[in-house]
Order: C-alpha cells, then structure tokens, then sequence
C-alpha cells in the first residue's frame, strides 16, 4: 500500500484504513469529543431516511405540476425546503431542466460537491477521478460509460460545483406516462437521471 | 499547476465504472464511519467547510493519488485535529490508541460534543455560505468575462482556491447571478469570510478543449467575482 509521503499527523496511526478510522474513533471517544450513538445517528440518517427517493419526488412533482416546476426553476432552495428537503449540502439549490436540445450533467472535479438532502451520499463513481477528470472534457464518452446515447443535435452542457450551491438535473419526462400519479412517475426516476448520466424510461421501455 | 485534487480535463483515467443504483450506500463498515466522524468532527467547531477542503488538497500528491476517498477524508480530517489544537501526536501514537487507558482530564471542547439527539437538527441547519456584503456585484447576465490566471490563489501562495486550472484565463459569459457568498480563498487560511458576488459562468467548449465533443457543449462553473475580469 502506497501511504504517508510525508511527516503529516496521519502517518501516526495504523495504515489500514479501516484501522485507522477506528483509531481515531477510540481516541475521540475516549475524550468525550464524539459520542458513538451520534455516529450510530449520522449513518442512520444518510443510509435510510436521506437519498435519492427525495429527489425523485421533486422530479416527479415538478412534471405533474407547472406551478411548482415554475417556483423551482425560480427558487429551487425555497421550493424543496416546502418539501422538507433542505440542510446540509442543499443550502443552495438550483434545478436545471433537460430539454431535447440541452441535455445537463453535474459534477464536482475539485472533490464531491453533492446535493445530500435530494440524493443522499453520492455513488463511487460520481467520486471517481475518470468521473471528474473526463466528463468537462468528453461528456458523451461518459455517457457512453453509462450506456447512453444522445440525439446528434443535443448539446450537452456540464455543470461544475465549484462553490456551495448544489444542482439537480430534472431529466425530460418520458412519452406514455401521461397517466401516471405522482408515485408511480417518481418510481421511474433514477439517481443517475438526476445527476445527468441517465435517461428516464418509460415502463414500458425499462430493461427487463 | 495547483494541486493533484484539481483534475478536470485531465488524460488517461480511463472508464467510468457505473455502480448499481441500489447498491449500499456505503460499500464498507469503515466508511460510513468515517463520514460520520468527519461531520461530527465538525460539529466541535473548530474549523470551516473551506478549511476542511483544504485540508484535504494539502495531503501529498502521493498519499491523495493512493488513498480511497474515504481515507482521504480520515486522514485529513486526523491532519486537522491536530493542527487545530484538538489532539495531539502523543494522543495519535500507539499508547493513545489503546483502549481502556482511560484519560483523567476533561478535554476543553467536550462541552461541544455533537450528541445523538442534536444530529437531525444539526444536519438539518446546515452551514449556509451567503452573506450580506458591501461588495457590489459588478457583471450583470449575459456579460463577457476572463477568468484569472493563473490559477493559483492570488492571496495565499500555494493556498486554496475554487478556480479549477482548466478554466484559468478562458473567456464566458455571466449566465446567472448567485449572490453573495464566503470567499473560500480567504475563508480556508482564517483571513474572514470576506464574502463577494458568486456567479455562474458559462463557457463554450471549445474555449476550454482543443477537441470539443460538439461546437455547442458548454461548461458551467460557480465562479467569484475576484475570480473574473470584464472582456
């Protein structure tokens, strides 16, 4: 394992890391500085009550209802805090719509930039160095990673969460879901379809 | 160049590898850990998001190239507590990771130990990052705009900056107007929060690629205002 090129702090503890985080567990615990239940609480949240199922009901609402898709293209912070979507990672908010001509991805290349309320924690990939170093450069190769191919007239145009406002990306709604309630429209919508490296099916479409 | 953390644009990484969207948040034990440490960490108040990031953009080229992003979290999160004062590197050697040595005194900021029960409304509050400024916004939509170069933090050699490399000296457009937030440049070296108009700003691809996929891609970035000079 390559490690600890330096005479930082972190060379201290053990290398591996799951070692190491439990290391520094014990020693922050021990201190009265972390409290293990909280942690408990922290994981709890984002591995059960937070992900993308919020996103998908913003997505799902905005195509069922012009009014709310109009406050979310003016306010999208104010618009999903009604939701009782807001917090850490979505104190700003901005929604960018997909359209036959323009498609939207987001990414964040200098580290992780998500929106945590709406989508949860984000996937390896999203993480991933080809992930932020390609997709600015080459977004239809990405895609192409991911399986997806966009009309030849599509201009595609990235996104890049440099500071702290965070970005959702309403994919277009597929045809033949006019008759769908807003559950069974937010059931179709992926968390890759809100981060751009997806397309919405309609049911009928899906992959068996 | 800035740092190894700055790599939009860069050659050779390779494919995406696309995870199934119901796969485990969290694919180890360890790194649900680590996040949670990390946030709660946080939560003792003795450093900002900028500051956070920085720590992270600090480790050595080689160790951020080799870590997972997991251990890049745990490892600049272990950097700052110690810099920060809240530990030290006695507390990190091998006697302090023993457990059961318990420790007699009361260390100073367990008073702000993040609790079980303040964990919803402490994620729920967040940590906004606009702010009220005297700093007027000087472009208005719609209007040209070069981005500084180089790259680098004009105020802190070597320090931290949101200005990718790619972008440094490309010509866009204001597309919209954000506000006015915290300058991380100043806000991850303790110099203030000095907050300033935030905008997006919208570039062609072909001023940023010498191979543009298609003549009408675009890039959109989250740019301040000392970031960007009138054409």
């Amino acid at each position: 394992m390559p490690h600890d090129h330096s005479d930082h702090a972190h060379a201290l503890l053990p290398p591996d890391p799951a070692l190491r985080v439990k290391a520094l567990e014990t020693i922050l615990t021990r201190k009265g500085l972390i409290d293990p239940a909280a942690l408990n609480e922290i994981i709890d949240t984002y591995q059960n009550k937070i992900g993308p199922q919020n996103g998908a009901k913003v997505v799902a609402r905005a195509w069922s209802d012009p009014g709310f898709r109009a406050a979310l293209l003016q306010d999208a912070t104010a618009a999903v805090s009604d939701l009782g979507y807001f917090g850490r990672q979505g104190e700003h908010m901005v929604v960018v719509e997909n359209t036959p001509s323009l498609h939207n991805m987001i990414v964040c290349t200098l580290c992780s930039c998500y929106p945590w309320p709406l989508l949860g924690i984000p996937p390896a990939w999203y993480k991933s160095d080809a992930y932020r170093a390609r997709v600015v450069r080459e977004p239809r190769k990405v895609l192409a990673d991911f399986g997806v191919t966009l009309p030849q007239d599509t201009a595609v145009r990235v996104w890049d969460s440099t500071a702290e406002v965070r970005y959702l990306v309403i994919p277009m709604r597929p045809a033949g879901t006019e008759g769908l309630d807003i559950e069974a429209l937010a059931a179709l919508v992926t968390r890759d379809s809100m981060i751009g490296t997806a397309l919405v099916q309609c049911p009928s479409q899906a992959p068996k | 160049m800035t740092r190894v953390h700055d790599m939009g644009g860069r050659f050779g990484d390779g494919p995406v590898i696309p995870d199934p969207a119901e796969g485990p948040v969290f694919t180890a034990d360890w790194h649900a850990r680590a996040l949670a440490v990390t946030l709660a960490c946080g939560a003792l108040g003795q450093w900002n998001i900028d500051i956070s990031r920085h720590a992270r953009e600090r480790l050595s080229p080689q160790d951020y190239t080799g870590f997972s992003y997991y251990e890049i979290w745990i490892s600049a999160l272990t950097d700052l507590l110690v810099e920060r004062g809240v530990l030290t590197r006695a507390d990190l050697s091998d006697q302090g990771t023993k457990t059961g040595q318990g420790d007699d005194t009361v260390h100073p900021l367990a008073g702000r130990m993040l609790k079980a029960e303040a964990v919803v409304a402490v994620l729920a509050q967040g940590g906004p990052a606009n702010r009220d400024s005297d700093t007027a916004p000087k472009f208005s939509a719609g209007q040209a705009v070069r981005c500084r170069h180089p790259a680098e933090s004009g105020l802190v050699d070597g320090g931290h900056t949101r200005l990718p490399v790619y972008a440094a000296g490309a010509r866009g457009y204001i597309h919209r107007l954000h506000g006015t937030h915290v300058l991380p440049d100043s806000n991850a070296h303790d110099l203030g929060e000095a907050p300033e108009p935030l905008y997006a700003v919208r570039f062609a691809a072909s001023e940023l690629w010498a191979h543009p996929e298609h003549r009408d891609d675009q890039v959109i970035l989250d740019l301040w205002q000392s970031y960007l000079e009138p054409l």
